[in-house]
């Protein structure tokens, strides 16, 4: 049930960041969609590992080492979503390094004013 | 388990109303920039709930912290361009 | 208008795809066979009590070396385009009005203390939920707050780089020892696996670990630096 909650949440945030990146014309506030989305794919990968019932995967006095396979959640997809939480962070760094050289060059942070690459 | 999956819920209400503020043109940049950072908090919270300590923890720290400065940094460089 | 209905049959198209995914999710029972090797392997293999550490330190520890090259570029990529319009014009910066008291007396007194939180929590990242990633993250805020009690103040990029680099070779090293001493790249068993549940534990993972910390942090500052050092436009 937590589960399926968290996948609704993280879908609707992935569908919502996706909105606003192609309906805002505001580079910045296209940059802060994406971050939106970025939260809810991160959102439904650790929902997928959840599993009913059972704890977090750490080892302790709460669960030994020899019952971990029947007590802990999947680590694999919390493995992953910490590896993409980091990179997503790069590369909003990047993007806003980007945005400030291209507000440079303009004066404007509004897409249709930066036309050297449309075609 | 019917806390936890009533605090889910409401986290889940929370996140989507403040991804929301965060996407919507009509507001000004920098509270679209502090709702995605609390979109970024709530989700950690979320990781909590769903047994994810680690995850919960970088989210805490790096998407939420650290990308909102990262955003407010180059928003008080660009004011004019707010509008736009 | 065309464009808004365009967008919207786009999302209504992705959001019934989204549906039918959850709609047909059904949670697993059992871990599959990965996640179960990890469960059953890693206290007697790797000696860590976190899971998910044994994994991004030993298990996908090639992984892990990617995603901080991949954050070392995007750090490096960074200073170079926010570097270039810098150097014509020197100071002719508007006057900043000085930080308040309370916020220069409390980086005084909180900066130590932060930086003392991030070294434990990616020395303990094998025993308690945390690492390298995280504590990295702990020490770049302790930046962020000398770089907002002083905006003048410039950082040395010198020293950086040089604790990035030096930190990220270590890290290389340690996994061509274990390519020597062990059973190939970035085995944790160069050191002895010692009692589980202890601080000194798990192999070379609190060293490696330590190693990864200082190279985020360093990476994460080098980010807040470059950006706060550009000029008002």
């Amino acid at each position: 049930m937590l589960a399926t909650i968290a996948m609704t949440t993280g879908f609707l945030l992935i569908l919502i960041g996706l909105y606003g990146a192609l309906s805002n014309r505001n580079i910045l506030r296209m940059i802060v969609a994406f971050t939106v989305a970025n939260t809810g794919v991160n959102l439904v990968l650790v929902a997928v590992g959840y599993m009913n019932g059972r704890t977090a995967p750490i080892l302790n006095d709460a669960v030994a080492a020899g019952e971990a396979i029947s007590r802990i959640i999947d680590p694999v997809p919390q493995a992953l979503v910490l590896t993409a939480i980091v990179i997503g962070v790069g590369i909003t760094a990047l993007m806003l390094a980007y945005t400030y050289k291209l507000y440079q060059t303009r004066g404007s942070l509004d897409i249709a004013k930066h036309t050297e690459l449309k075609w | 388990m019917t806390l936890s999956i009533g605090m889910g819920l409401l986290l889940s209400v929370a996140m989507v109303v403040s991804a929301i503020m965060a996407t919507r043109g009509k507001r000004s940049l920098g509270i679209s920039i502090l709702a995605a950072g609390l979109a970024s908090l709530l989700a950690s919270v979320m990781f909590l709930l769903l047994a994810a300590p680690d995850v919960a923890m970088t989210e805490a720290a790096i998407g939420s912290g650290l990308t909102t400065f990262l955003f407010f940094f180059v928003l008080g460089r660009v004011r004019r361009g707010e509008h736009d | 208008m065309i464009k808004r209905f365009t967008l919207m049959l786009l999302l209504a198209g992705l959001g019934a795809i989204f549906a039918g995914l959850i709609q047909n999710y059904v949670a697993d029972e059992e871990l599959n066979l990965t996640a179960a090797y990890y469960a059953a392997h890693t206290a007697e293999d790797i000696g860590a009590a976190n899971i998910v550490t044994a994994i991004i330190v030993t298990y996908r520890g090639l992984d892990t070396l990617g995603e901080v090259t991949v954050l070392f570029l995007t750090a490096a990529i960074i200073g170079l385009v926010l570097s270039q319009g810098n150097r014509q014009q020197q100071q002719p910066q508007r006057k900043l009005p000085p930080a308040g008291e309370l916020l220069v007396t409390g980086t005084r007194l909180l900066l130590p203390l932060i930086l003392l939180f991030g070294a434990y929590v990616f020395t303990h990242g094998h025993l308690t939920p945390g690492g390298g990633f995280q504590g990295g993250a702990i020490i770049a805020s302790a930046m962020l707050l000398l770089l907002l009690s002083n905006p003048m103040k410039r950082f040395s990029h010198r020293l950086i780089t040089v604790v990035e680099s030096a930190s990220g070779l270590a890290f290389v090293i340690i996994g061509l020892l274990g390519i020597a001493w062990a059973g190939g790249f970035l085995d944790n068993r160069i050191l002895p696996i010692g009692t589980f549940g202890e601080l000194f534990s798990a192999g070379a993972i609190p060293i490696i670990y330590a190693f990864v910390g200082l190279k985020v942090g360093a990476e994460f500052s080098s980010m807040l630096v470059s950006l706060s050092e550009t000029e008002d436009l």
